[in-house]
């Protein structure tokens, strides 16, 4: 095995650590979905525009398709599998998707779900103009994005303990 | 869209990076944040023999204030820059620019200094730098030299690192006080590559008086700008709306941008007058809030 | 009845798995002993292949196969196309192109091999031998004299040219005020679903079937089409579209791959792979919208419209996949909400070096709607008339309907409206919109320097289209689910939330009790797919009368083992009972237990009316399509200094008939509307004069973001469609149809004070700045 291309890798990956071999060269996006068979992270155009690919990386979300899997080794991820409690219960994000009509094909909805968690985290009461520049790096071509929007704000609200 | 075969390095000391940019040179591509080599290497635009992954060296993610400045290491990520308070509090122009460079998610891992090295001629950094007169360490194995920016792009997506250089640090100098500042640019919708961006510093005296103006353009050449016909223009200059006008119609003069499909050249000499104008205005605005407070 | 579900807003049902990252899209499909393809494709336009070499590429790691059309010769032929017309000269690629190349990202070579890497490794050594030939690279080069020819037998570049006419156009000119002309033109786009197009093909030698999952609107069209092309009997053939993500036209189209994945996997008996890149994705997806159109109006001093002659040129491409679908549609579209008693349409479709074009949400409609309410807009201002105003004095009266327009439709029947009231539509528009209001607004605005305006389009979509869609609806022994099938698949829109509705309030039994699986061909013997607008019309139509059926069947059973009359039967959620003794009676359940193994003695049937299977197929016939229709109004603000649009307010009041799901038809229009909005402001296909694409990743061809969607309103005038029980007419594409004429109504509007005239989409910054110069230089 040349060690330049490649490499063990380890992650923890939403609380359980996986272990795997993989070429050097493979990207973090391919290592999830492929090796991992965490297939709810989205690849949509590999050149970090689309953002359906978003994970989070030690708590920050990134572009999974603009990072090499071996870059990732030792580090905590968190993806859209991970978002739901243990026992199903679905997190405020996604409760509040499905109420508002947050998605339709639902393909670029795992990127934005992360990047909404992270956003909301650092910014509880966020305006809607807020929401908008957090998610302006998520394209989605069937929603128009006014219902993921009022999705986020409803989200907020709930995870702030108002009523929504 | 896959990556080519490559090298991968991720060295844990700044010597063996060098050691390794020494021994492959110009078959080496350095990987620092990644967000505009990792699209390349996506799309097999670039097929480099090996990749130095400057990620796991110690150290290099600072933002540090220092007696001649802000000192910023080679992995500082765009996102922490964007949100350090001595750089929204003394380089506030940074901060405003940085918050148009790609988006959140390409912020979180982007550092300053892959920006710079990458030199995309459309980028906004380069053109911050120049306004900010930023100074910017190299280091190679053959030792440590300081360049000023205005000497470091030389071509698009051409510097002057050599094969063996490392851009390790980037040093901004403190502004003066009673400084305004101003960022806008004209892109296609949020987080695309600017047509043309503006970044202005306008500093007033004890008077009120112009004591120094900056303007700094992208997309308007090959290279960043600074457009010192209107500095000039305004240089020591009693301030008013019209006289930021007429100074900003000369930026026209140093251009000479090129047309392709996103934009004609005449286009982007206009709009290179337009935001020299507003950006011009409105650090002129800031600057008498801040002579105020 | 308990349970009533149609026409409330139920969220949706698909969701909870979307959510989870327990979606089922193609690419996440993983097969023991899969391979993946890789395509290699042309880098010019047009050029004779004069050899491939593939010796190198069958030698790199992990390769299994590299093929040329050399390899495939044996079984390759021109594709079938989706539908013909006599005035066609119909051209269709093979899945590898044979000795000429038509277009820069034409199939000219495919690998198979371990993974997508070492597939991508392969192709960079694979040497093509081209010799490069002339190009026709636009529409306007398409027509010019002396132009190269695309096919060599079509030498004038025209692949169609076909006309209609309504009335007497000559003699309505001659008596009318005023006769004006005007040129629009309109460039390509594309569809761009966030996932792009993918498919795993696998070949099972022990059932002898054949199995592709892929990422396509029409599973039924693409098991038709793989039978005929790998001589294989249909029942050999299962197509399967699990979730798609987005759809917007192109994905209902035959493309290449689908093709190659299949031989592939049919040639080396493993199960193989091919997921497109987005870089793939702008040169190889079909396209649309490049037309050019030469109008002629007459019309009277009083605003009214007398009569219009266009002569249109659209761009096909470099083969005819879809035919003349979308011309033709153009075509039809053209007098929209207005009165226009003589017409004169004729059609010219021309090749280019370029990907096919099919259909893009709106397919061909958005364009004719923006020539018409572009000219209406004209006379208005000519007229210095209100464009409100000039429209409400044009429209089809209420009265009116059936309306026949007189022309015959892309259905080949004639063009009746089969309901609406655009006044009604437009009235209740403006007054949401409060149009004085605004109007007043914008002169304050102008009084300040700013450059605000007001625009507005009216539209009717023909939609619903036939010929026909099918259902299955079944309840399960026992436990009484229903499972409904329907040959429609979904890439968003809901299918799984509203047919259930329908079948849900039918049988009058909870939603939860309702499955439905779409886009399987086992499901469902026939089907034709989800484009046009016509999944709630034909689909949701065909699930109505199925679970009716069902429900019909299910009462007499009931009655027969009850042993009372038919008519003494009720029926209450999902329970058939003695009307004066409701304690006697069947759930579904056990009425389906006994549809499914009878009661009688022995395997004797319990009665003699007994009925095996408590399931009805009914396949939902579309006697014409129906006519939606609506308006958007919008008011802009233009920086004339950086040519740059900022939408203030943006109004819709659409009629879709009856409403089966209001919220997820606000998402359809919300949708929609982003993205008429995008193919003016940010999207632009771009090709350079040899053909070659200059736009094509996402850093150059813009999609818009959430900072760019504006607000948007939206409201219903419901005028259902008398020709299906639930009065349904189409709605996934409305949104986008009238959103480029209203938009760059009111950005004319806002310039009016310069004099700019604006006649074409898209208009960008910089196109806009242009003309903005050009009109304060004039």
């Amino acid at each position: 095995m040349n060690p330049q291309q490649q490499r063990v890798v380890s992650v923890i990956v939403n609380g359980r650590e996986y272990t795997g071999t993989v070429p050097t060269r493979k990207t973090l996006a391919d290592f999830l979905r492929q090796d991992l068979r965490l297939t709810g992270t989205h690849v949509g155009c590999e050149h970090g525009v689309c953002g359906a690919c978003t994970v989070l990386l030690d708590g920050q979300p990134v572009r999974a398709c603009l990072l090499l899997a071996v870059q990732a080794h030792g580090a905590r991820l968190e993806t859209v599998e991970g978002l739901a409690a243990a026992d199903g219960t679905l997190h405020p994000l996604q409760q509040a998707f499905q109420q508002c009509h947050a998605l339709q094909c639902g393909f670029c909805t795992p990127g934005l779900l992360m990047t909404l968690k992270a956003f909301l985290q650092e910014n509880p009461a966020p305006t809607a103009e807020e929401v908008r520049e957090a998610i302006a790096g998520h394209l989605c071509r069937c929603t128009g994005y006014l219902h993921i929007i009022a999705a986020a704000l409803q989200a907020a609200a709930q995870l702030r303990g108002e009523r929504a | 869209m896959k990556p080519p075969r490559f090298d991968y390095y991720d060295p844990h000391s700044l010597d063996e990076a060098l050691a390794l940019l020494a021994r492959y040179g110009p078959e080496a591509k350095v990987l620092a944040g990644g967000q505009s080599l990792m699209p390349l290497l996506n799309m097999r635009l670039v097929a480099p023999a090996a990749l130095v992954d400057l990620n796991r060296l110690p150290d290099l993610a600072y933002v540090r204030v220092t007696p001649a400045g802000l000192a910023l290491g080679a992995l500082a990520r765009q996102r922490q820059v964007e949100r350090a308070e001595a750089v929204v509090q003394g380089w506030p122009l940074l901060a405003a620019a940085l918050r148009y460079v790609g988006y959140p998610q390409i912020r979180t891992r982007g550092t300053v200094g892959g920006s710079l090295a990458h030199a995309d001629p459309a980028a906004e950094l380069p053109a911050v730098m120049l306004a900010l007169e930023a100074r910017l360490v190299l280091s190679s194995q053959r030792g440590r030299r300081t360049l000023p920016a205005a000497a470091f792009f030389l071509a698009p997506l051409t510097t002057a690192l050599a094969p063996d250089e490392l851009l390790c640090e980037v040093q901004l100098p403190p502004l003066p006080p009673r400084t305004g500042h101003s960022f806008q640019e004209v892109s296609r919708v949020w987080g695309a590559f600017a047509l043309v961006g503006a970044a202005a510093l306008v500093t007033l005296d004890d008077a009120g008086r112009c004591q120094q103006a900056r303007l700094a353009l992208t997309g308007v050449g090959p290279v960043p700008q600074r457009a010192s016909a209107v500095e000039a223009a305004l240089a020591g200059e009693p301030l008013d709306a019209e006289r930021l006008r007429q100074a900003a119609a000369l930026v026209e003069q140093d251009l000479n941008p090129e047309s392709d499909v996103h934009a004609s050249a005449a286009y982007r000499r206009h709009l290179a007058r337009v935001l020299a104008q507003r950006t011009l205005q409105a650090a002129w605005r800031r600057a008498q809030e801040a002579q105020k407070a | 009845m308990s349970h009533r579900y149609i026409g409330a807003s139920v969220v949706r049902r698909e969701d909870p798995r979307l959510l989870t990252g327990r979606g089922r899209f193609v690419d996440d499909l993983e097969l023991p002993g899969m391979l993946h393809m890789a395509v290699c494709r042309s880098p010019y336009a047009h050029a004779r292949l004069r050899a491939v070499h593939l010796e190198a590429a069958r030698q790199s790691e992990g390769v299994v196969a590299a093929w040329s059309y050399a390899d495939i010769a044996d079984i390759s032929r021109p594709f079938p196309m989706f539908l013909s017309h006599p005035a066609l000269k119909a051209k269709m690629y093979e899945a590898l192109a044979r000795d000429v190349v038509r277009y820069a990202g034409e199939p000219v070579a495919v690998v198979a091999a371990q993974d997508r890497y070492l597939a991508e490794d392969a192709l960079q050594r694979i040497v093509v031998d081209y010799e490069p030939l002339p190009a026709v690279a636009s529409l306007a080069q398409a027509l010019a004299p002396g132009a190269p020819c695309v096919h060599p037998d079509v030498p004038d570049n025209v692949a169609a040219h076909f006309a209609q006419s309504v009335g007497d156009v000559a003699q309505a000119f001659a008596g009318a005020d005023y006769v004006h002309e005007l040129e629009l033109r309109m460039q390509r786009g594309c569809g761009h679903p966030i996932e792009t197009r993918a498919a795993v093909a696998q070949y099972d030698p022990f059932e002898e079937t054949l199995t592709l999952w892929a990422t396509i609107q029409a599973p039924h069209r693409m098991r038709r089409a793989l039978a005929a092309l790998l001589d294989l009997p249909p029942q050999r053939v299962r197509v399967i579209a699990p979730d798609v993500g987005g759809g917007f036209g192109p994905k209902a189209q035959l493309h290449p791959e689908y093709v190659l994945v299949a031989l592939l996997a049919l040639r080396l008996r493993r199960p193989v792979k091919y997921t497109e890149d987005r870089l793939e994705h702008f040169l190889a997806t079909s396209q649309e919208r490049e037309q050019l159109h030469r109008v002629q109006v007459a019309f009277n001093r009083d605003g009214t419209l007398v009569g219009l002659r266009d002569t249109m040129y659209i761009d096909v491409g470099a083969y005819t996949p879809a035919g003349v679908i979308t011309p033709l549609i153009t075509q039809t579209t053209i007098p929209g909400t207005y009165r226009l008693p003589h017409l004169h349409l004729e059609t010219y479709v021309t090749f280019s070096n370029r990907v096919p074009m099919t259909v893009v949400r709106g397919a061909g409609r958005s364009q004719a709607v923006f020539v018409m309410n572009r000219v209406v807009d004209h006379v208005a201002r000519t007229l210095n008339l209100d464009p409100a105003e000039v429209r409400l004095r044009n429209f089809i009266p209420r009265e009116a309907f059936p309306y026949d327009v007189g022309l015959l439709y892309r259905d080949g029947k004639p063009m009746i409206y089969d309901s609406g009231d655009y006044t009604a539509c437009l009235h209740k528009a403006l007054e949401i919109f409060d149009y004085p209001a605004m109007r007043r607004e914008q002169e304050a605005a102008r009084r300040q320097g700013r450059y605000v305006g007001l625009g507005m389009a009216t539209f009717v979509e023909g939609g619903g289209l036939g010929p026909y869609e099918g259902a299955v609806v079944r309840v399960e022994p026992g436990s009484g689910r229903v499972v409904v099938h329907s040959g429609a698949g979904t890439q968003g829109q809901g299918h799984e939330t509203v047919l259930a509705q329908i079948a849900a309030e039918v049988l009058d039994v909870d939603l939860a009790q309702v499955e439905v699986r779409t886009g399987d061909t086992a499901g469902l013997a026939h089907g034709m797919g989800t484009f046009g607008s016509r999944v709630a019309v034909l689909g949701g139509n065909a699930v109505y009368v199925a679970a009716q059926q069902v429900r019909a069947k299910a009462l007499r059973l009931a009655a027969s083992l009850l042993q009372v009359p038919p008519e003494e039967v009720g029926w209450e959620n999902g329970r058939a009972f003695v009307k004066r003794e409701p304690a006697r009676g069947y759930h579904l359940g056990e009425l389906a237990h006994v549809a499914d193994i009878g009661m009688g003695f022995g395997m004797a049937a319990p009665h003699p009316e007994w009925e095996p299977a408590l399931e009805a197929t009914h396949y939902f016939k579309a006697e014409r399509a129906t006519y939606a229709s609506g308006v958007h109004l919008v008011a802009v603000e233009v920086d004339v200094e950086t040519g740059q649009v900022r939408v203030l307010r943006y109004v819709v009041v659409d009629d879709c008939g009856r409403v089966l799901n209001p919220l997820l038809m606000r998402g359809q229009v919300l949708g929609g509307v982003c993205q008429g909005i995008s193919e003016v402001l940010y999207e632009e296909l771009v090709y350079d004069e040899e053909g070659q694409l200059l736009t094509g990743t996402f850093m150059d061809y813009h999609l818009p973001t959430a900072m760019e969607m504006p607000a948007v309103e939206v409201d219903h005038v419901e005028t259902p469609s008398p020709l299906n029980p639930l009065g349904s007419k189409g709605a996934g594409e409305s949104g986008t149809i009238p959103a480029q004429a209203a938009l760059v109504s009111a950005i004319e509007d806002a310039l009016a004070p310069l004099g700019v005239r604006l006649y074409e989409f898209p208009l960008g910054p910089r196109r806009l700045w242009e003309l903005i110069q050009q009109a304060r230089s004039a």
